[in-house]
C-alpha cells in the first residue's frame, strides 16, 4: 500500500481495495517503524488522523469525495495547525500550539486528505540540509550519512521513503525543488500567489510559496489543485481561477521549446549531475522538444541579492518572537532587555541568528540604499532576464542541484557553500516564477533532480512536461534500499 | 532678541471605522483587557495583513477636504522596534510613499486675519497596543485591545508661528475630521493626540533653529501651555549663549514642563522597508471622485454660507460652524423658527451657556432644535417677552416640556388685554402719589420706576412696550 501515488490510492479506495483507515494506519506504523532512522517526523497525529480516515471512509461509503479523498499526507511543520504543535523546527515555536489552520492545511483537509504528521525542516526554513534543525538533522533515505536537502527536508525523505505518499513544503529559494532533488522526488513550487500564505509561518515573505511534494508528476498536480486559489486573507494571494491541473497532463510535447540557460552549466555543476541533465534532454529530443541554448546573464547576481533580500525579511518577520506573548521564554528575566536578549539568544539557532544580523544590517540607516535597493534592482534585472527568454521558449531546464546530497556536516561550517547549493533555484524565487525538480537519474548512486522553471501560472505546462518525461521514464519509481 | 518660534505638528487621529486597520477585530474602546485582538492583532506565526478598506476612504476624504494629492500609488512600509506592546515588533506605516501629500487649511487669526497652513502629508498607519504599569507589581500589563487601530498621522509644515497658531490648526483639524465623520476625536480616550516640533531663531533669520519634539499630548490647553514653555525655554537657553539640543521631550502637565525623553544620539534605527505582506495601494480617479461625492460641506463653505444666507457677521459664523453638530443644530432652529439671527444668539447664548455649564455635548442638550424654535415662535408671535423666554428655555432644559407647556402650565403668557393693564396701571398710579407728582413736575427719567412697577405685579407677563404707552397716557391725564 505505501508504495502506491495518490492517483493509485483514490484509485484502490474507490474500488475498496483497502479503506482509508487500513491505509492510514499503516502508514503510521511505518513511521513508528522507520523514521527514528530518518528523523523526518517531528509530529505524528495518530488520533487525529484516524478520525480524519474514518470520516473519509464515510464519504467514500457514500460515493462522495474527490482524488484526496482518504489521501493521507504529512504537513511541513511550518504550516499552523489548529490544536498541533506547529514548531518551525525552532526551540522558540517548541511549545507554540496553533490555535488555527493554514489555508494550505484547510483546503488540503476540505479534499478529504489525512494529515499523518508534522514534517522536520530547517529552522524557520532556513537552511539547504536540514541540518539547522531544533529537532535534529533529517538523514536522506537514499544514504542516512547523508543530507535530503532543505529546508522540506523531512517532507522529501518521508515521501522518498515511503512513509506517505506527499507532503507540503514550502520554497523560499530552493526549499521544495532542491530536497526533491537530492531525494528522487517531484516537487513543485508554484508562481508567487498562487498559493495561500495564510497560516504558513514567514521567512522572506516576498518569496515563500508553498508547494507539494510527491512522487509523481501526477500527483503534484492532484495535490496543487486543492492547495492552489485566492485567499481573501493573503493580500498577495492573486484572483485568478485554478485551473484542472490533471486535464493537460498528456498533452505531447512535439514542438516544446525548452531553453538552457548557459550560466547553469558553468563551474561548481558536478560532471556526473551534468550527464543525467544531458540524457534527460535526449528523452525530451526523443518527444519532439527543441532544445535550444539561452542566456540569463543576470544569474550570477542571484544568490547576493537572495542573501539582502530574504535575510532583511526574516529580521523583521522574526522579531514577533520575543517570549512576550507566546513562545519560548527564557528562565527568570531580570527585566525587559534580558527577557528579549536571552529569549532570542536561547530559542534562536545559530543560522537564524546569522540571518536576522544579517538582515538588520542590510536594512539600517545608511546601508538601506547599498544593500536593500540595490538587491530589489537586480531581482528586477533577473525578472526582465527570465521574462525575455520566454519569449523565445516555452520552459527552460537545468539541473535543481550543482551536486548530489552532501555529508552531513559537510558544509555547517562554511555558509556560504551552503548558500551555493541553492544557486539554481534561487533566481526562480526573486523572479516569482513557478518551477519544479523531477528524478533525472543518478549521479555517485544518488539522486539527481532536473529542474523546469516555467513562466508566471504555467504550473499546467510544467506538470505535463514532467509528467510526459515519467511516461518515458522509471528514474521516480526508484525506492531506496531499506524503505521497498 | 527678538525671537521667533517656529512650530509643526504631527496629529494622530484615529479613524473611525468598525474594525482595525488590518484584521477583523472591532476598534470599539472600553473592552476588558485582550479581549478585542485576534490572531493578527496578537502577531501569531502565519497571520497576515489585510488592509480596511474603510480606513483608506477615510484618508481620502481628509485629502479632499484639505485640497491634497491623492496619490495614485501609496506604500505601506515596516517600522521596526522591539517594545511589548508591539505584537509584531513592527508597526505597519506609510512612510516614503504616504497617500495624502501637499494638502492646506486655513487657520483664523486674533487679528481677524487668515493664514494657511501647509499639511506636508497625512498617511495610514496601525497603533500599538497599551503598556498597564500600574495593578501588576513590579510587572507589566500588556493589552492590545488597541493594537491595529487605524491612525491617520497629519503632518504640518512648519508654518506656525506660535502656540495659539498651532492650538488653532490643532482645533481646525479636530473640527474637520468630525465634520468629515472619519474620527470621534474623543482625546480624553486617546482619538486625538499630538506631537509638537518646536524650534525658535531670531525673527527675520531664513534659518531654522534647532527643534525638539514634545511627544503625544492630548489636549488644547496642553499644547498651548506645553509650546509656550518649549518657547521660553529655548530662548532662554540661547539668550545665555547655550545650545538646543535636538531630542525628543515629554509634557508634564502637572508640572508644566517639558522633560528631555531621548537625545538624538539614542534615537531607534526603524529600519523602514516596503511591508512584502501587502501590496502597494492603487487608487484610481474614478474612486476619488467616490468619495468626493460624500463629501459634506466643509467649515470654511459652511461658515461663508452662513454669512451670506444668515447675515451673520465672521465671528457668529465661525462660532457656529465651529462643529458640524452645533452648526445642524443651530439651522435647524433657524428653518422652524424662521428668524436666524434671533436663532443664532439664542443658540450662542442661552443654549450654549448651559451646555458649558453642565459640560455637556450638542448632543446631549435637553432642549432640542424643536423645541428651541417652538419657544423662539412664542417670542416672535408676542406670547412671551424674551425676559420670560429664559424662564421658559430653563424650564425646558429642566424637563418640563416644550414652550407651550411650560407657558401655559406657568402661566407665563403675556397679558396684552388693555383693560387688565390699565387697571393695574391705576393701582398702581394710587400707589405711588409722590412719584406721581414728582413725575408730573417734570421728572420723566420716572416712567422706568412705573413701569418696573407694572411689570412686576403682572409677574412679568404684560409687554413692556404697551405698558409704557398706556402708563404715559393715563400720567399725562
Amino acid at each position: 500500500m505505501h508504495r502506491l501515488t495518490i492517483a493509485e490510492v483514490a484509485g484502490a479506495l474507490r474500488r475498496r481495495e483497502f479503506s482509508s483507515e487500513e491505509l492510514t494506519r499503516a502508514l503510521l506504523a511505518r513511521i513508528r517503524e522507520l523514521d527514528p532512522e530518518l528523523n523526518a517526523v517531528i509530529t505524528a497525529t495518530e488520533e487525529e488522523a484516524m478520525a480524519q480516515a474514518a470520516e473519509a471512509d464515510r464519504r467514500l461509503a457514500s460515493g462522495e469525495g474527490g482524488p484526496l479523498t482518504g489521501v493521507p499526507i504529512l504537513h511541513k511543520d511550518i504550516f499552523c495547525t489548529r490544536g498541533v504543535r506547529t514548531s518551525c523546527g525552532s526551540r522558540m515555536l517548541d511549545n507554540f500550539i496553533a490555535p488555527y489552520d493554514a489555508t494550505v492545511v484547510e483546503k488540503l483537509a476540505a479534499a478529504g486528505a489525512v494529515m499523518l504528521g508534522k514534517t522536520n525542516m530547517d529552522e524557520f526554513a532556513m537552511g539547504s540540509s536540514n541540518e539547522t534543525s531544533f529537532y535534529g538533522p533529517v538523514k536522506n533515505p537514499w544514504d542516512t550519512d547523508r543530507v535530503p536537502g532543505g529546508s522540506s527536508g523531512g517532507s522529501a525523505a518521508a515521501v522518498a521513503a515511503r512513509l506517505a505518499p506527499a507532503a507540503t513544503g514550502t520554497d523560499t529559494g530552493g526549499s521544495i525543488r532542491q530536497p526533491a532533488a537530492l531525494t528522487g522526488i517531484t516537487g513543485l513550487k508554484p508562481t508567487y500567489g498562487r498559493v495561500s500564505r495564510w497560516g504558513m509561518i514567514a521567512f522572506a515573505s516576498s518569496l515563500d510559496q508553498g508547494g507539494p511534494m510527491t512522487r509523481t508528476a501526477e500527483d503534484a498536480a492532484i495535490m496543487l489543485g486543492a492547495m492552489a486559489g485566492f485567499d481573501p486573507r493573503d493580500s498577495t494571494s492573486i484572483d485568478r481561477p485554478v485551473p484542472d491541473y490533471t486535464a493537460a497532463l498528456d498533452q505531447p510535447l512535439d514542438g516544446l521549446r525548452i531553453g538552457l540557460p548557459r550560466e547553469y552549466f558553468g563551474d561548481g555543476l558536478d560532471n556526473d549531475v551534468a550527464a543525467c541533465i544531458e540524457g534527460a534532454l535526449e528523452v525530451y529530443k526523443r518527444m519532439g522538444a527543441r532544445v535550444s541554448e539561452i542566456s540569463l546573464p543576470n544569474t550570477h547576481l542571484a544568490v547576493p541579492a537572495y542573501y539582502v533580500v530574504a535575510p532583511a525579511e526574516c529580521s523583521s518577520n522574526l522579531s514577533r518572537y520575543d517570549g512576550v506573548r507566546f513562545g519560548y521564554r527564557c528562565q527568570d528575566p531580570r527585566d525587559l532587555e534580558d527577557l528579549y536578549k536571552r529569549s532570542r539568544g536561547e530559542g534562536f539557532g545559530a543560522e537564524v541568528k546569522r540571518r536576522i544580523m544579517i538582515g538588520t544590517y542590510a536594512l539600517s540607516a545608511g546601508y538601506y540604499d547599498a544593500y536593500y535597493l540595490k538587491a530589489q534592482k537586480i531581482r528586477r534585472l533577473i525578472r526582465d532576464d527570465f521574462m525575455r527568454a520566454f519569449e523565445e521558449v516555452d520552459v527552460i531546464m537545468g539541473p535543481t542541484s550543482p551536486t548530489v546530497a552532501f555529508r552531513l556536516g559537510e558544509k555547517t561550517d562554511d555558509p556560504v557553500s551552503m548558500y551555493l547549493s541553492d544557486i539554481y533555484t534561487i533566481a526562480v524565487n526573486l523572479a516569482g516564477l513557478p518551477g519544479m525538480s523531477i528524478p533525472a537519474g543518478f549521479a555517485h548512486g544518488l539522486p539527481v533532480g532536473l529542474q523546469i522553471i516555467g513562466n508566471l501560472f504555467d504550473e499546467a505546462r510544467l506538470l505535463n512536461v514532467a509528467h510526459k518525461f515519467q511516461q518515458e521514464t522509471d528514474w521516480h519509481q526508484q525506492v531506496p534500499g531499506g524503505f521497498e | 532678541m527678538d525671537w521667533e518660534p517656529v512650530i509643526g505638528l504631527e496629529i494622530h487621529t484615529q479613524l473611525a471605522t468598525k474594525s482595525k486597520i488590518f484584521s477583523g477585530a472591532s476598534t470599539a474602546y472600553g473592552a476588558p483587557p485582550n479581549t478585542q485582538a485576534c490572531a493578527v492583532d496578537l502577531g501569531l506565526p502565519g497571520v497576515l495583513p489585510v488592509l480596511n478598506a474603510a480606513a483608506v476612504d477615510m484618508a481620502i476624504k481628509f485629502g479632499l477636504a484639505i485640497e491634497a494629492r491623492i496619490a495614485p500609488v501609496s506604500v505601506f512600509a515596516r517600522k521596526n522596534y522591539f517594545y511589548p506592546d508591539l505584537p509584531k515588533g513592527y508597526q505597519i506605516s506609510q512612510y516614503e510613499l504616504p497617500i495624502v501629500e501637499h494638502g492646506r487649511v486655513v487657520i483664523e487669526l486674533e487679528d481677524g486675519e487668515e493664514k494657511v497652513i501647509g499639511v506636508t502629508r497625512a498617511h495610514l498607519e496601525e497603533d500599538a497596543g497599551k503598556s498597564l504599569h500600574e495593578d501588576f507589581h513590579g510587572m507589566t500589563g500588556i493589552d492590545l485591545n488597541r493594537a491595529g487601530t487605524p491612525l491617520l498621522e497629519i503632518v504640518s509644515e512648519p508654518d506656525l508661528r506660535s502656540a495659539r497658531e498651532a492650538v488653532a490648526y490643532m482645533k481646525k483639524i479636530h473640527s474637520l475630521v468630525r465634520y468629515l465623520e472619519i474620527s470621534d476625536g474623543n482625546m480624553q480616550e486617546g482619538s486625538f493626540r499630538c506631537d509638537a516640533n518646536v524650534s525658535v531663531r531670531p525673527r527675520g533669520s531664513k534659518e531654522f533653529g534647532t527643534r525638539t519634539e514634545i511627544k503625544n499630548v492630548n489636549s488644547f490647553r496642553f499644547i498651548e501651555r506645553a509650546i509656550n514653555y518649549e518657547i521660553e525655554r529655548q530662548i532662554e537657553i540661547l539668550e545665555a549663549g547655550g545650545q538646543v539640543v535636538q531630542e525628543t521631550r515629554l509634557y508634564d502637565a502637572a508640572r508644566n514642563e517639558t522633560r528631555s525623553m531621548r537625545s538624538k544620539e539614542e534615537a531607534m534605527d526603524y529600519r523602514y522597508f516596503p511591508d512584502p505582506d501587502l501590496l502597494p495601494l492603487e487608487v484610481t480617479a474614478e474612486h476619488i471622485e467616490r468619495v468626493r461625492a460624500t463629501l459634506p460641506e466643509l467649515p470654511d463653505a459652511k461658515r461663508h454660507r452662513f454669512m451670506e444666507e444668515y447675515g451673520l457677521s465672521a465671528y457668529d459664523a465661525g462660532v457656529l460652524t465651529a462643529s458640524r453638530e452645533l452648526a445642524d443644530y443651530y439651522e435647524e432652529v433657524a428653518r422652524l423658527c424662521g428668524e436666524a439671527k434671533l436663532a443664532a444668539n439664542w443658540v450662542m447664548g442661552e443654549l450654549s451657556g448651559f451646555l458649558n455649564k453642565e459640560n455637556r455635548d450638542i448632543a446631549d442638550s435637553p432642549v432640542s432644535a424643536a423645541m428651541l424654535a417652538g419657544m423662539l415662535k412664542r417670542i416672535l408671535d408676542e406670547t412671551i417677552s424674551g425676559k420670560i423666554a429664559k424662564e421658559v428655555f430653563e424650564a425646558m432644559w429642566n424637563g418640563e416640556g416644550d414652550a407651550d407647556t411650560v407657558i401655559e402650565k406657568r402661566g407665563l403668557k403675556q397679558i396684552t388685554d388693555t383693560g387688565a393693564i390699565e387697571a393695574i396701571i391705576d393701582e398702581v398710579i394710587s400707589a405711588n402719589p409722590r412719584q406721581v407728582e414728582q413725575y408730573r413736575a417734570g421728572k420723566e427719567k420716572l416712567i422706568g420706576f412705573f413701569v418696573g412697577q407694572v411689570m412686576k405685579a403682572t409677574g412679568g407677563k404684560a409687554n413692556p412696550a404697551q405698558v409704557n404707552a398706556l402708563l404715559k397716557k393715563k400720567l399725562a391725564g
